[in-house]
């Protein structure tokens, strides 16, 4: 039964994960002026967070509908399908946020486009940690299906 | 007894016969064509090079000119994606090379697991690479102007339409390599009463 414990472990805690990473991404805010140039950044300026908090907004709600579903053993295979779709919805989304926050953080000097976070540096550090927590939050979901998959090795006698 | 479905028999004394189930089959075709995909994609990105002379200023009656080249190496994301994909295929191709030539080698019984996990894996991988690239391909063409940063394909056409085409072609291999992964639990939870021998 240690198995199943593992896996409900760690699907509350992509469930914390998840919450926070949403969380801390949603409260990002901030205004600079720089030179009467008023800077306005925030998360839903780019589509690129837009979609981390929705991926993660999903990820969250599956991760407490399948503490549910785990509870009785008939659902397992759809569990272990609908986990790999939302370790892929995780990887994809997190590796978007942080493209695109590299380059507001380093710019892009081929295409001309300035960093950003000399002048919002609190709103860089924001993002900096709800990435984190999506990071942690896909790396807990691969874990998972390593969990699921390991557990299919008890049907062989 | 040793038939789990009626319709087809799996002989799994006979190596050769269990290579000719419908669904490994199904499994090998997809294989192919996902490793088509990722291959064509990392070819593409990874050739992906425009350089233009653009006039950037004029003095008095001389135009000076620069030549900018937009490289796919510009990007990280780019970078990644060419990896990514790369690694994919790679992946596509031993599998296609596992199936048709190693049913002989199985360590322990474990030759599918074996498969399955190295299958979510590379659909983790390739997820990745195609959400950084996809997000990087529309901040090219749109910029963001809240950020003051100017799109770059009306510029360089080609280099954004070549960009384009890898990068669906990505989604394909993607979408390919999700369905061989659920193919391939599914072949690994199916209870083959012949081949459970006691280890």
């Amino acid at each position: 039964m240690t198995k199943a414990k593992i896996s409900l472990v760690l699907r509350l805690l992509a469930v914390g994960s998840t919450a926070a990473a949403i969380a801390i991404m949603v409260t990002s805010h901030e205004t600079a002026k720089v030179l009467n140039l008023s800077f306005d950044a925030k998360y839903s300026y780019t589509s690129a967070f837009v979609y981390f908090v929705i991926a993660e907004g999903i990820a969250g709600g599956y991760s407490l509908v399948s503490l549910l579903l785990s509870c009785k053993p008939v659902f397992w295979r759809l569990v272990m399908m609908m986990d790999v779709v939302i370790a892929m919805l995780l990887s994809s989304s997190i590796s978007a946020a942080v493209a695109i926050g590299e380059v507001g953080k380093k710019g892009n000097s081929h295409a001309g486009w300035l960093p950003i976070c000399g002048q919002v540096p609190k709103f860089c550090d924001q993002l900096t940690g709800a990435l984190i927590a999506g990071f942690v939050a896909a790396a807990i979901y691969l874990v998972l299906l390593l969990c699921s998959l390991r557990s299919l090795f008890a049907l062989k006698p | 007894m040793a038939l789990d479905n009626g319709a087809k028999p799996e002989a799994v004394h006979d190596s050769t016969l269990v290579s000719k189930a419908p669904s490994n089959q199904v499994l090998l075709v997809l294989r192919l064509v996902a490793f088509f995909a990722t291959a064509a994609a990392t070819i593409v990105m990874a050739l992906n090079k425009e350089t233009k002379t653009i006039v950037v200023a004029t003095i008095g009656s001389t135009p000076i000119n620069a030549t900018l080249t937009a490289k796919f190496q510009d990007t990280p994301a780019f970078v990644f994606f060419v990896i990514a994909n790369g690694m994919a295929s790679l992946h596509n191709l031993l599998m296609v090379v596992v199936e048709i030539w190693g049913h002989k080698f199985d360590y322990k019984g474990l030759r599918l697991a074996m498969i399955a996990v190295l299958d979510m894996m590379t659909v983790a991988l390739a997820s990745g690479g195609d959400g950084a690239a996809t997000f990087m391909a529309e901040l090219g063409k749109k910029g963001n102007s809240h950020a003051r940063w100017n799109k770059i394909c009306d510029k360089f056409g080609t280099f954004c339409d070549h960009g384009a085409g890898a990068i669906i072609s990505s989604f394909v291999g993607l979408l390919l390599l999700v369905l061989i992964t659920a193919l391939s639990i599914g072949r690994l939870v199916k209870p083959r009463p012949a081949t459970l021998s006691p280890v």
